[in-house]
């Protein structure tokens, strides 16, 4: 393993959050203190609490993940992406790397930037609402396995994306609706029979699922099923970036 | 001694169906600088982008320093460095940033006294804390090049190095090339100025359509076709050629005011004695003499265009091409 190599590359990406703060950490944390004054305060009002738990808090662990969903796949897909806009992804192509250091070095980044960023939201939340966390070891767990999971899925898009608009359909078109469909803001035994069925096949569900169960001890589904949810995207993800680079995808012509 | 660089029988076939070399051969030896000169599109990039790393090779085999840059890649990429052709660098970064960055990048440990000497022999110790979007494209093109020698490779890739590029630092870049000679680096340089061949390379390939129509000594490649001929100025104009100088195969110019002779300087006797002793005899009065060799251009044109002939016949006979659009465009 070129260690040093990875540690570059992941040094890179970090200083390129960095340059740019104020997109990277500050606005996806203003969003989020967004959402919880429209769900929380405002609509929160009204709806009291779901499953017992008081409706503020019922939506912070939905709104970490949505938020770390999106922000790994942006960051991931942006991190690739733009090297190979510019052009200096030749530099990546030229260097005594393998693939697994690249993926690792990129993953890892923005996996990194994204646990930040949902750390931070969970601090926030504090300041709005009463937070218990009954299992502390799970959440970390979900958390970090969510973003590296969705940081690959990023990569992969990067790769994939011929231009500025294809880099964004993705996040627009699947992980947005997905997210939102997902649970985010109410629990999936609120919704009206079929589809409740239908919700079932969305993997967002047991994800936030699962998280939500580490922080309340309540769960839509099984957050055993949710684990291996989690970790079956993870292979998918991981298959798929393993085809790229054995065949070169969009890297070398 | 084995050659640092190795290609053998190296094809590439784009995924269009487009081949854009054919079975070339090539070696390089340690320490020279080799020029590799052609027209746009002769498959120059595709050739040190295959060596690199960048793309991948459809059949044939390429060493570096022994290692497979296939098989081997880890070993064969940390010999070398690269200068890509366009200015690809990321704008936002500060220069020595990005200059350790590659270092990482190619598994090398941290050495700031490295990067400070190479950085102060590019000029650009001054400028290492400015942005890269800050500094000028002359800039930009050395801070590819300390990128490049970031991690010490023993051979240097240099793609275009002046392409686009003005006098002053042409001139700088040709000085840097020989500094990197002195310590021992590999220069492979491609460039489609022939001055630039010229002026800087021990061994000059010339490549054309995917193919390597020769690699030689620079001086040898000068001297081999290098033809040289001698103008002779008339004092009175002539009508034609006297009939006793016919053998030296003259030719009258400037409306009967020159004769022009042309002769191979490496030949035991170049003729211009006798020549000249002939005109003597003959009664004509010499009022000056010049003489001229064939620049590299000179030779490259001839070589290129003869190829060019070879490949699309049609392309040579402008008349049958004419009647061949007449035909479609009636």
């Amino acid at each position: 393993m070129n260690w040093r190599a990875i540690l570059a590359i992941y040094r890179h990406e970090i200083a390129r959050t960095l340059r740019s703060i104020t997109q990277s950490i500050v606005s996806p944390v203003i969003s989020t203190a967004l959402y919880f004054v429209v769900f929380g305060a405002a609509i929160g009002g009204r709806i009291q609490e779901v499953e017992g738990i008081p409706y503020g808090a019922f939506i912070v662990p939905g709104l970490i993940m949505m938020t770390v969903l999106t922000q790994s796949v942006s960051n991931a897909s942006f991190g690739i992406y733009f090297p190979r806009f510019t052009g200096t992804v030749y530099e990546y192509l030229s260097a005594p790397i393998s693939y697994l250091e690249i993926v690792t070095g990129f993953v890892g980044a923005a996996a990194t930037k994204s646990l930040v960023i949902g750390l931070i939201i969970f601090a926030t939340a504090h300041l709005f609402v009463d937070l218990p966390v009954k299992h502390p070891v799970w959440m970390i767990g979900f958390l970090v396995l969510t973003c590296l999971s969705f940081s690959l899925l990023g990569f992969i898009i990067g790769i994939w994306a011929a231009n500025f608009e294809q880099l964004q359909v993705v996040p627009l078109l699947v992980i947005t609706p997905l997210v939102f469909l997902g649970g985010s803001f109410y629990s999936i035994s609120m919704l009206p029979g079929i589809w409740r069925t239908v919700a079932l096949f969305n993997p967002v569900v047991y994800l936030v699922s699962g998280f939500r169960w580490a922080f309340f001890g309540f769960s839509d589904v099984n957050p055993a099923l949710s684990l291996v949810a989690v970790l079956a995207f993870m292979g998918i993800c991981l298959t798929i970036t393993w085809w790229i680079f054995r065949t070169g995808y969009r890297l070398r012509t | 001694m084995p050659s640092i660089v190795s290609i053998e029988q190296v094809r590439k076939t784009y995924a269009t169906g487009l081949t854009a070399l054919h079975a070339v051969d090539l070696r390089i030896e340690e320490g020279e600088i080799l020029a590799l000169l052609g027209p746009n599109g002769a498959g120059k990039t595709t050739l040190i982008s295959m060596t690199c790393g960048i793309s991948s090779i459809t059949s044939g085999r390429i060493t570096v320093g022994g290692h497979d840059v296939a098989r081997d890649f880890r070993a064969a990429r940390r010999m070398i460095g690269l200068v890509p052709q366009e200015l690809t660098i990321e704008i936002f970064e500060k220069v020595i940033d990005t200059v350790r960055f590659t270092r990482g990048l190619f598994g090398m440990p941290p050495d700031e006294d490295y990067i400070r000497r190479l950085l102060t022999r590019l000029s650009l110790w001054e400028k290492r804390d400015a942005r890269i979007r800050e500094l000028s494209g002359g800039m930009k093109r050395r801070v590819l090049i300390a990128k490049a020698l970031a991690h010490q490779p023993r051979v240097l890739f240099l793609d275009e190095p002046t392409a686009g590029v003005d006098v002053d630092l042409r001139r700088d870049m040709w000085e840097m090339i020989d500094e990197l000679r002195g310590d021992g680096t590999t220069v492979v340089l491609t460039t489609h100025y022939i001055e630039e061949a010229e002026a800087i390379a021990d061994r000059i390939g010339v490549i054309n359509r995917g193919r390597i129509l020769l690699v030689e000594e620079k001086e040898t490649l000068m001297r081999r076709m290098g033809r040289k001929q001698l103008t002779i100025e008339l004092a009175e104009p002539l009508g034609a050629v006297p009939a006793e100088l016919a053998s030296y195969n003259l030719e009258l110019g400037d409306e009967g005011r020159e004769l022009v002779y042309a002769y191979d300087k490496a030949a035991e006797r170049t003729g211009i004695a006798s020549l000249l002793a002939g005109l003597t005899a003959a009664g004509i009065r010499i009022s000056d003499l010049r003489t001229a060799q064939d620049t590299l251009e000179d030779i490259f044109v001839h070589l290129v265009r003869a190829e060019d002939r070879e490949a699309e016949p049609e392309a040579a006979d402008p008349e049958a091409r004419a009647a061949e659009q007449a035909e479609v465009y009636p």
